[in-house]
């Protein structure tokens, strides 16, 4: 299969540029893709706008998030100079955005005209600050914190069983292995293998809450989501003004790193927040197809909503259908004479399992436990609510 | 090829249709993402019909392995063999053991049987749904169209399947096994092509209905519901006002019925709170 041969060597290189352009701008269009992409413009029509942009959609592209800096640097790089004069209504239409980070989701994208117009109340827009944290230096006494963490949690979710089956003392008879074995001794009678269902621990999803009001605690609580995503495979998810999946940015195994990472990952440090508006969006998004489902979610937040609480409270209900349990921590329970009274911790509390402190290492180690299936002994709050 | 595939009744837009040549010209599998009931799995038995080739589907599922997915050795067969060689009075022990592991005592499970099967379209189904170990034995299938067993050696595909993957993406399945495919994305369709698509699936039902069905199915999409209806529910749908033995539907059948498109009674409360009326005199009009 000869790429060059219909074409100049010129045409190689333009779409050889456009691969850069599209990995400049986040797409990681990996060497193979690209091989795979001029062999399939080798396939089509060259000269073809449309065909060029599907050919390099669907090769070069690996996810749904690709797809939006697909179209614009696919409109940047050939707009204007469709090789053969064709015109630009080849072209499908621009689809909204895709990107996580950016506020709410238009459902369907064929209707862009009511999409970018969430009410504006909603918006807490007078605190949405995007602010980069800068986390450039650690002082010892953070290393020597980060360390107890590191070494106290591993955060593992209850078990549950599976349909799998692993060679046991008890169980079922096992017939395979029990028969393999009747094989290797030619007939003789032997033990009978046993099997039985294995146990797993369930998914971990934490929620941290990263908004101003929450910025004493949202350093340490970070760390404790690294600490506790190295263990065990935990998805972590930052709330502030917007909703930032940063599981991926806590997968670099120096924590050093790992905070520099999520610092540049995530937009709205100290911002607003908008509780219900982000938890909607994550069970939208992620919760309901299948993230949340059987899992031990971990809400590490104050319950300090701009929005609407009612809002929150629906979610809640939501989160707790789909979730195996739903584990509310709130730094600030730990202050004498607390009571859950911000408007959204309230509408919350129904809908939580365990409703935990947060604010000390001691805390968090029983946040862990409570994470693992101990008794929480301390729902005292979801009594009041 | 497009046309191949309007004629098995399965309508595709460009992309698709680009999707489909390429995965034939290139030998590579599309992967397929998008919302539920937007037509993933459908694709896979258009492609084989259009292709006249029979449709082999693997559904994935929590804890899934390769002696499910990909091939088994047959144990009772082995050993009634074994049996029977005795009873004959077989000594040569050797042969008799490389007898055990020939191909016939091989159970094909969906992989290896696709890659026997010529020509095949192999459907894996919510990939997504399966453990990330299992990923691992897709590799060598979908990148050399062969399997390796250790007792027999590589076994390869001469022509290989058409392969389609389809993932409801409950978690990001690994690039390695990415970037091995085509990807495309699943979109709901536009109302034009939607009602194609009932026409096209529901001869028996009326225009009238089709449309009414169709406009009322969108604009409960742009809805701000749980779970947005796809075209399978759009079908559902139009097939349940048919089996009423209606041609038209006005806004109190469409409530009487709206349990064949919406599944939660959230998303249902709010249906019914939207002037459904309004809607189907827009588009009876």
């Amino acid at each position: 299969m000869d790429v060059t041969s219909p074409k100049t060597p010129r045409a190689d290189a333009a779409l050889l540029g456009f691969a850069r352009a599209l990995r400049a701008a986040g797409v990681d269009a990996s060497a193979e893709r690209v091989y795979a992409f001029l062999r399939a413009v080798g396939e089509l029509r060259p000269g073809m706008r449309a065909d060029v942009y599907w050919a390099g959609r669907l090769t070069l592209c690996g996810g749904r998030d690709d797809l939006e800096r697909y179209e614009r640097v696919f409109a940047a790089c050939f707009d204007g100079s469709a090789p053969d004069g064709r015109t630009t209504a080849t072209a499908p239409p621009p689809r909204p955005r895709l990107v996580v980070r950016d506020g709410p989701v238009p459902r369907g994208p064929a209707r862009p005209e009511h999409a970018p117009a969430p009410p504006a109340a909603s918006l807490a827009s007078s605190a949405e600050v995007l602010r980069h944290r800068d986390v450039a230096e650690l002082d010892s006494a953070d290393r020597e914190q980060l360390r107890r963490l590191l070494a106290a949690f591993a955060l593992r979710g209850e078990t549950r069983r599976t349909a799998r089956r692993r060679p046991a003392r008890r169980g079922q008879v096992d017939p395979r292995r029990t028969v393999r074995e009747l094989l290797r001794r030619g007939g003789e009678p032997a033990r009978l293998r046993r099997h039985a269902r294995t146990d797993r621990p369930r998914r971990v999803v934490l929620l941290v809450d990263i908004s101003g009001s929450m910025a004493p605690y949202a350093d340490a609580l970070l760390r404790f989501a690294h600490a506790a995503s190295r263990g065990s495979r935990a998805e972590v998810f930052t709330i502030g003004t917007r909703l930032t999946r940063v599981t991926r940015e806590l997968t670099h195994r120096d924590p050093d790193l790992a905070m520099t990472a999520l610092a540049a990952a995530v937009p709205d440090w100290r911002g607003g927040t908008r509780l219900g508006e982000l938890l909607r969006e994550f069970l939208d998004r992620w919760g309901q197809r299948g993230m949340a489902r059987g899992a031990v979610v971990v809400l590490l937040s104050d319950g300090w909503e701009r929005g609407d609480p009612e809002l929150l409270g629906a979610q809640m209900r939501r989160l707790h259908r789909l979730a195996h349990r739903v584990i509310w921590a709130n730094p600030r329970k730990a202050r004498p004479g607390y009571a859950p009274l911000a408007a959204g911790m309230a509408a919350a509390l129904p809908s939580v399992d365990a409703f935990v402190e947060g604010h000390s290492l001691a805390a968090l180690e029983r946040l862990a436990a409570v994470v693992a299936g101990a008794e929480p002994g301390l729902v005292e709050g979801a009594e009041r609510a | 090829m497009r046309a191949r595939l309007e004629e098995t009744g399965y309508l595709v837009d460009d992309g698709l249709a680009v999707a489909c040549f390429l995965a034939l010209r290139l030998h590579r599998p599309i992967f397929c993402e998008g919302d539920a009931g937007v037509g993933k799995t459908a694709l896979a038995s258009a492609l084989a019909e259009a292709l006249g080739a029979p449709l082999i589907r693997l559904q994935c599922h929590e804890g899934i392995d390769a002696s499910q997915a990909l091939y088994d050795w047959d144990f009772p067969r082995q050993l009634l063999h074994l049996r029977a060689a005795e009873a004959a009075g077989v000594k040569d022990a050797e042969r008799l053991e490389s007898e055990l592991y020939d191909r016939r005592f091989l159970v094909a499970r969906p992989l290896l049987k696709a890659l026997e099967t010529q020509p095949s379209v192999l459907l894996v189904d919510e990939v997504d749904r399966a453990d990330d170990e299992f990923e691992a034995f897709l590799l060598e299938l979908l990148s050399e169209f062969s399997v390796t067993i250790p007792e027999l050696g590589t076994l390869r595909a001469g022509t290989p399947p058409v392969v389609v993957l389809t993932s409801n993406r409950t978690r990001e399945v690994h690039d390695a096994l990415k970037r091995r495919c085509l990807y495309h994305w699943f979109d709901h369709p536009g109302f034009a092509r939607e009602l194609a698509i009932v026409r096209r699936r529901l001869p028996g039902v009326s225009a009238r209905l089709a449309e009414q069905v169709t406009a009322l199915v969108q604009e409960l999409r742009s809805q701000d519901l749980l779970k947005p209806p796809g075209v399978a529910e759009t079908i559902d749908w139009a097939q349940a006002l048919d089996a009423l033995g209606v041609d038209e539907v006005d806004a109190e059948l469409a409530v009487a019925t709206l349990g064949s498109v919406l599944k939660y009674r959230e998303d249902a409360e709010r249906a019914r709170g939207l002037d459904l009326a309004a809607v189907l005199a827009g588009r009876g009009a």
